[in-house]
């Protein structure tokens, strides 16, 4: 069977990548894509020790709940990063450094 | 080597090679496709744990909603992005990118240092677990247990999340509407 700890590298290493994205990138979206990677890795965790809590359910229920947030934050913030380039015309969050007034 | 470890190191190789693509590449448009294979690499990954539904709703979810949300909020904000994408014409390791480079690289040694010294594999309530039979086996079917404990036991983190959904639903909807107070 496969064991628990491979799980946890391929998580492991998935996170990594997100949080590269996440610093280094010069586009909004693509942070964004680096934050869902991040989630990911973090609900592949729960789902992978949930394998040995067959009556609760615990992490598979929680790996939903995360799922959801995910879906429910992503829609907030893609909203956000559209009011953004409407007001300055570009997403690259080094460039916006201002507040409204 | 048995199928199902042959399998789970083909999904977790797609996994990790086309989330490497897409930290690394500069076109969007790609990276936000090969996004969509990681998702369905992952939907795997989750089937191989035993957690068929968790992988039918990511598949639902991120595939069918999240992917195309991005998708749509690339295609409404216009030429720039692409532009401002465009001027960083380097490589995949230049100098500007080393210290997030060296961020993730770091990171990556202390979570595996400390993942290899956990040792999830001989944990107690794990070695319980399994001698008590607490332990998902491939021939049981999860859907129904997972549907009673939605029902009972979980029930209000599961109306707290309804609300929150709702509350992102109208706030999305409000903050993306055409603005007359602009």
């Amino acid at each position: 069977m496969i064991s628990l700890t491979d799980f946890l590298v391929v998580s492991a290493v998935l996170f990594c990548i997100g949080l590269y994205m996440i610093v280094s990138k010069h586009s909004a979206i693509q942070i964004l894509i680096g934050i869902e990677l991040m989630l990911n890795a973090a609900i592949l965790n729960l789902v992978a020790f949930s394998k040995y809590d067959r009556f609760n359910n615990g992490g598979q229920m929680f790996a939903l709940f995360a799922i959801v947030l995910a879906a429910a934050t992503t829609a907030v913030a893609l909203a956000i990063i559209l009011n953004v380039y409407k007001q300055y015309r570009t997403i690259d969050p080094g460039k916006i450094d201002k507040l409204r007034d | 080597m048995s199928l199902v470890q042959t399998l789970f190191y083909m999904m977790s190789f797609i996994a990790l090679a086309s989330a490497a693509f897409v930290a690394a590449t500069k076109n969007l448009v790609r990276s936000i496709f090969m996004f969509f294979i990681t998702l369905f690499a992952l939907a795997g990954l989750y089937v191989l744990a035993l957690a068929d539904f968790v992988a039918i709703t990511q598949i639902v979810i991120y595939v069918g909603g999240i992917l195309v949300l991005i998708l749509f909020a690339f295609m409404l904000s216009g030429k720039e992005t692409l532009d401002a994408i465009a001027q960083q014409r380097n490589k995949f390791i230049s100098i500007k990118k080393i210290p997030a480079f060296l961020l993730a690289g770091l990171f990556l040694i202390v979570l595996l240092n400390m993942i290899f010294k956990v040792d999830a594999d001989n944990l107690t309530w794990i070695k319980r677990a399994v001698t008590v039979k607490n332990e998902i086996l491939p021939n049981s079917s999860m859907t129904e247990n997972i549907g009673i404990n939605l029902m009972t036991k979980y029930l209000l983190p599961f109306e707290a999340i309804s609300i929150l959904l709702m509350i992102a639903l109208i706030g999305s909807a409000h903050l993306s509407r055409k603005g007359e107070r602009q």
